[in-house]
């Protein structure tokens, strides 16, 4: 089955980014396609590289990536939801001025019509939320 | 926007929301989701239950908390062909509203001189269950 994932909630605070990466890493050991992962609301704070969890605690964020590098995943940051939030790549750093840019490896800055598109594309689109 | 291979799909796009206006962003971004979805030419529709019936209640006044009101966007969802609003009468009736509490949300019927048609409906727990049920894609909010 070909799924898309959506992601609503930001990593440690909700479950849900959890949830998401062991449904999205179970959906791909049993054969299933993923579409793309969407990243919406503060499910945008997953993307960035500047976490620093506890060395005891998992690094969602790495996972992620990780994850995104060996299944060649789309891990998708919605551009608007990033900006209020602080998640920038390179080109939109420099774009507005700022002085550093924090996406993380594997993931990419794009718009809503990402998400709109894994909905009528993919069979499934699951929402992992609060 | 979208490339033509999409196009030949039409899925039916429900967006439900559960939360109130303000307090979280949830709304607010739900709203922009909707917008975007309109331009890739599907069968959207909009169910309001939970706090989220808040989202439709006239008179909003944001000018005390400093947030942008953005209910008038609502008001021009006909514009984008978003012409169905549900809202569940027993999320109102829990709060103490009822429809004359909500905002007037009209799109105007091309095939009947222009008509301005309500898009709120108030349907039961239980409609809203069976609309859900004919849905392809249910986006929660």
């Amino acid at each position: 089955m070909k799924l898309g994932i959506l992601v609503n909630e930001g990593p440690y605070t909700h479950q849900a980014s959890d949830t998401a990466y062991q449904f999205t890493k179970a959906a791909l050991e049993k054969g299933h396609e993923i579409f793309r992962v969407f990243f919406y609301h503060d499910g945008v704070n997953n993307g960035t590289r500047l976490t620093v969890p506890p060395q005891d605690d998992r690094n969602l964020q790495q996972a992620w990536s990780e994850l995104a590098e060996k299944h060649n995943l789309d891990l998708v940051v919605c551009i608007a939801a990033a900006q209020r939030r602080g998640i920038l790549d390179e080109g939109e750093a420099k774009r507005h001025g700022k002085d550093a840019s924090n996406i993380a490896p594997g993931f990419r800055i794009s718009g809503l019509g990402q998400l709109v598109e894994s909905g009528i594309v993919a069979d499934r689109l699951v929402v992992f939320g609060d | 926007m979208a490339d033509d291979a999409q196009q030949q799909v039409k899925k039916s796009f429900m967006y439900v929301n559960r939360k109130a206006p303000y307090g979280t962003i949830y709304a607010l971004e739900a709203l922009e989701v909707v917008l975007i979805s309109a331009a890739f030419e599907q069968d959207v529709s909009l169910a309001f239950l939970d706090d989220g019936v808040f989202q439709l209640v006239k008179g909003q006044n944001t000018a005390g908390i400093g947030m942008k009101n953005f209910s008038p966007t609502f008001k021009a969802l006909g514009d984008y062909e978003i012409r169905q609003l549900y809202v569940e009468r027993e999320s109102l009736e829990e709060r103490g509203l009822t429809s004359e509490d909500l905002m007037e949300i009209t799109w105007e019927d091309e095939e009947d001189d222009y008509a301005k048609k309500p898009s709120i409906r108030i349907v039961s727990r239980m409609e809203l269950t069976e609309v859900m049920a004919q849905q392809d894609v249910l986006l929660n909010f």
